[in-house]
């Protein structure tokens, strides 16, 4: 006899959107959502009509019309007659090439200060201490602009290693010459080069892609697949036999010859900068504005990295060290081989904002006058076309797709480090 | 605010709007992105309410003017701005509101300018600014008038021993980006067939720090600037002007498109005090002339002595003598703040009058 029955199956009334609980919280979302679009939709309205009174509409046909601006610094060739799309295509390199020297310097310098700040030596890590403090705690608009002043002010310009008598003259045997407008470097050249290819024909994101280069890159990579399988061997040998025979020889040749035969082959040889006229010509041009916001980025966002770094070695537990110790490692070896590799798990998820700091902080390119994506496209191309919403739109996207595109690469690597985990 | 209010009737509730957009426009930032993005939050009137009502409202002429130029616009040591352009302000001020201090002056970029324009941050801009086509059209700006006929020049240090822009193949250039300038610099060297290396920098005192310096080997701009520069260096006898103009540099004030009466007021004292000079109306016998109607009809209506000159701006009658009375007619504007017996040293030139052979003329008071 079973006086259990099924409750009444109840039907749906609207208002239980309301009172019951089940609904309640999913009535709240949807309505929150449509005042949200609500809310966007009138601004997007808002600013088309505007903008249409202005009699300004929303229009990316001035991009195709020639920017009549001249960039210094240029990984692209561009001239003035070239198009405003072109030389934000210049601009993006730009932003691309600090970004990427800046994340690996600061990275270097980070890892480093973030050891020793931990070191035993007292002096040593009380100096990385204060080294932190004073860079995390300076907005980096002053450490670039400091920076460059320093570097305009304090070292000599180019007409000073001119005449008889020179004030100032060029290191490292005459190859390298230091001016406040910038560092000239030798450059590498080929007299029997393969050319260039160029991709995208006339197009405005055309580049050409050294021949020279890729071939070198592609010996170099075999080179180094060689190696790996040789050192794969040794392993092979040393848990077959217990003997491992000697491989650094045969490494170091894999390693170099290849490379010189080709360097050889290519004709390869040094440009060296001389003063001819007014500058420096030849030689590879470093300007002061990449070096200033290079140096201040990277020292900056340094400081940060460092305290991840001394955070994440902290995090693995002492016992870990002592056990390498008691095994007979020295502390160099424990700390690269034991330490850092788990320390690297804690380490990798905060570095990544870093590094997405560093790129978008990189905007501040046109205090020292670096021609970013910041200094062309919003910055020369904004004010030379008055296209303001169309400019700032598309350069939130830009910065939106390099901070993307970071961050999928280290959640890559992040991945990668983490399966190592037993 | 949506976009639809201009439609609303009523005076008063115009001006209730008009408070509400300043408070906002007041509170908004002075950068640019925050300027292109203020489009989607403000409403379109800007540049369709009446300007003089907003500036009588507030007591206060928002003018823009440059981060520091000697002679142009630059605060002195009491930090009160000072200036031939800051003098055009000061009139537009006296003869709206009766009073030639009562300005904000607005230090702008050669950048940040035309934002601060557009989006009512400022009610007129008088920095050095260069009419040109597509600022006129396509940045819908009203040039009301020309100050300074000028063109582009180049600075070099003496001892370069350089005598023509034609020999600075290969140097480097400091430039203010955000300027006409930079445009100019570009097409010079490319007809010339000669390279150059562009330093971009956003204000006169870094690009002075930076040609000091020697990080660049030119300086170039509009050849008043250039002068105005100088003049402020330690030895202005080390550097040379080169004998190329490179451009036509028409400098004046501006406002924006859309309200054509406030336009008309920055334009007529303009014109009030280059015709000051033109019919001798100086600070010194203002006072006289403007006591009793005259013998020279155009005296007369020029200083409200006669006609209803003034009543047809929405101003008083002597409208025109405030203007003037602050610091006199063009010419001595010009005299006192980079006339030949300052340090600046600029001639006339193109900037004397019409009758004395130069470009300076302004359309008849009548
Ligand atoms: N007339 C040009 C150039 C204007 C300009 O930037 N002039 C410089 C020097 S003449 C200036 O006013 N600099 C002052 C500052 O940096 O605030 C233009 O309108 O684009």
């Amino acid at each position: 006899m079973t006086t259990l029955t099924d409750p009444p199956k109840e039907s749906f009334r609207l208002s239980m959107l309301i009172y019951d609980t089940r609904y309640r919280s999913m009535t709240i979302q949807v309505v929150a959502m449509m005042g949200f679009m609500l809310l966007a939709a009138w601004l997007i309205n808002n600013t088309l009509t505007n903008l249409a009174t202005l009699g300004k509409p929303i229009d990316f046909g001035f991009f195709s019309e020639p920017a009549s601006y001249d960039i210094n610094q240029r990984l692209l060739e561009y001239d003035s007659r070239d198009s405003h799309l072109r030389a934000s295509f210049v601009g993006l390199l730009n932003t691309l090439v600090v970004a990427v020297l800046g994340c690996i310097t600061a990275t270097v310098v980070g890892v480093l200060v973030g050891v020793l700040r931990l070191s035993p030596n007292w002096l040593v890590a009380r100096l990385m201490t204060i080294y932190v403090e004073m860079f995390r705690n300076v907005p980096v608009l002053l450490w670039i602009v400091l920076v460059m002043a320093v570097l305009i002010e304090s070292l000599p310009a180019p007409r000073a290693f001119r005449g008889e008598d020179p004030a100032a003259t060029m290191s490292f045997f005459d190859s390298v010459a230091v001016t406040n407008r910038g560092v000239y470097v030798p450059e590498p050249l080929f007299s029997r080069s393969l050319g260039d290819i160029s991709v995208f024909g006339e197009a405005s994101l055309r580049f050409n892609i050294s021949l020279d280069l890729i071939l070198i890159l592609i010996v170099l990579g075999a080179s180094i697949f060689a190696i790996r399988w040789n050192s794969k061997r040794a392993n092979a040998i040393q848990e077959a036999t217990g003997d491992r025979p000697t491989t650094w020889h045969v490494n170091l040749g894999l390693l170099v010859v290849p490379t010189a035969v080709v360097l050889v082959a290519l004709g390869f040889h040094l440009g060296y900068p001389a003063l001819k006229g007014f500058n420096f010509q030849g030689g590879t041009h470093m300007r002061n504005s990449l070096i200033a916001l290079w140096l201040a980025l990277s020292l900056y966002t340094a400081a940060f990295i460092a305290e991840i770094v001394r955070g994440g070695i902290l995090a693995i537990s002492k016992g870990q060290t002592e056990a390498a110790g008691a095994l007979g490692l020295r502390p160099n070896r424990i700390m690269s081989l034991v330490v850092l590799p788990q320390a690297l798990r804690v380490i990798i998820p905060p570095l990544i904002s870093n590094y997405l700091n560093l790129t978008k902080n990189s905007s501040l390119a046109i205090a020292v006058g670096y021609m970013d994506i910041t200094g062309t496209l919003g910055g020369i191309t904004m004010n030379q076309t008055g296209r303001e919403l169309e400019c700032v739109l598309l350069l939130m996207l830009v910065y939106l797709s390099i901070s993307l595109l970071i961050s999928a690469v280290m959640n890559w690597y992040n991945n990668k480090v983490k399966l190592v985990e037993r | 605010m949506p976009s639809h209010y201009r439609e609303t009737g009523p005076e008063a509730d115009e001006t209730a709007f008009i408070r509400v957009e300043n408070q906002e426009e007041v509170n908004m930032k002075k950068s640019v992105i925050l300027g292109a993005l203020a489009v989607a939050g403000l409403a379109a009137g800007a540049a369709h309410a009446a300007t003089v009502d907003d500036i009588k409202a507030r007591g206060k002429l928002n003018c823009g003017v440059t981060t520091g130029l000697v002679g142009f616009a630059a605060p002195d040591a009491a930090g009160e701005w000072m200036g031939f352009d800051v003098g055009v302000c000061r009139a537009v001020a006296a003869a709206v509101l009766d009073d030639p201090t009562a300005v904000e002056f607005v230090p702008t970029t050669g950048k940040t300018r035309f934002t601060a324009l557009a989006s009512g941050e400022i009610d007129m801009l008088a920095r050095n600014t260069t009419w040109t086509f597509s600022r006129d059209v396509d940045l819908k700006f009203t040039f009301v008038g020309v100050n300074y006929y000028d063109g582009q020049g180049f600075m070099v240090p003496r001892e370069l021993g350089v005598s023509s822009a034609k020999d600075l193949d290969g140097a480097t250039v400091c430039i203010q980006t955000g300027t006409t300038t930079e445009l100019n610099l570009a097409d010079f060297f490319r007809s010339n067939n000669i390279s150059y290396e562009p330093v971009p920098i956003e204000t006169n005192a870094e690009a002075q720090q930076q040609y000091l310096a020697g990080a660049c080997d030119v300086f170039t701009t509009d050849a008043s600037g250039l002068a105005a520069t100088r003049a402020t260096f330690e030895a202005p006898d080390d550097h040379v002007l080169l004998p190329e103009i490179i451009s036509k540099e028409p400098l004046g004030p501006l406002v924006r498109h859309g309200d054509d009466e406030w336009g008309d007021i920055v334009r007529w004292t303009l014109n009030a005090l280059i015709t000051a000079e033109e019919l001798g109306v100086t600070s010194a016998n203002i006072g006289d002339m403007a006591a009793a109607a005259g013998n020279n009809p155009e005296v007369n209506r020029l200083l409200g002595t006669e006609g209803n000159l003034g009543e047809m701006l929405g101003l008083p009658a002597d409208w025109a003598v405030k203007a003037i009375s602050v610091a006199g007619n063009y010419g001595e504007l010009f005299e006192k703040n980079i006339g030949e017996n300052t340090p600046i040293g600029l001639a006339r030139g193109l900037n004397a009058q019409w009758t004395d052979g130069g470009l300076i003329y302004s359309p008849p008071f009548r």
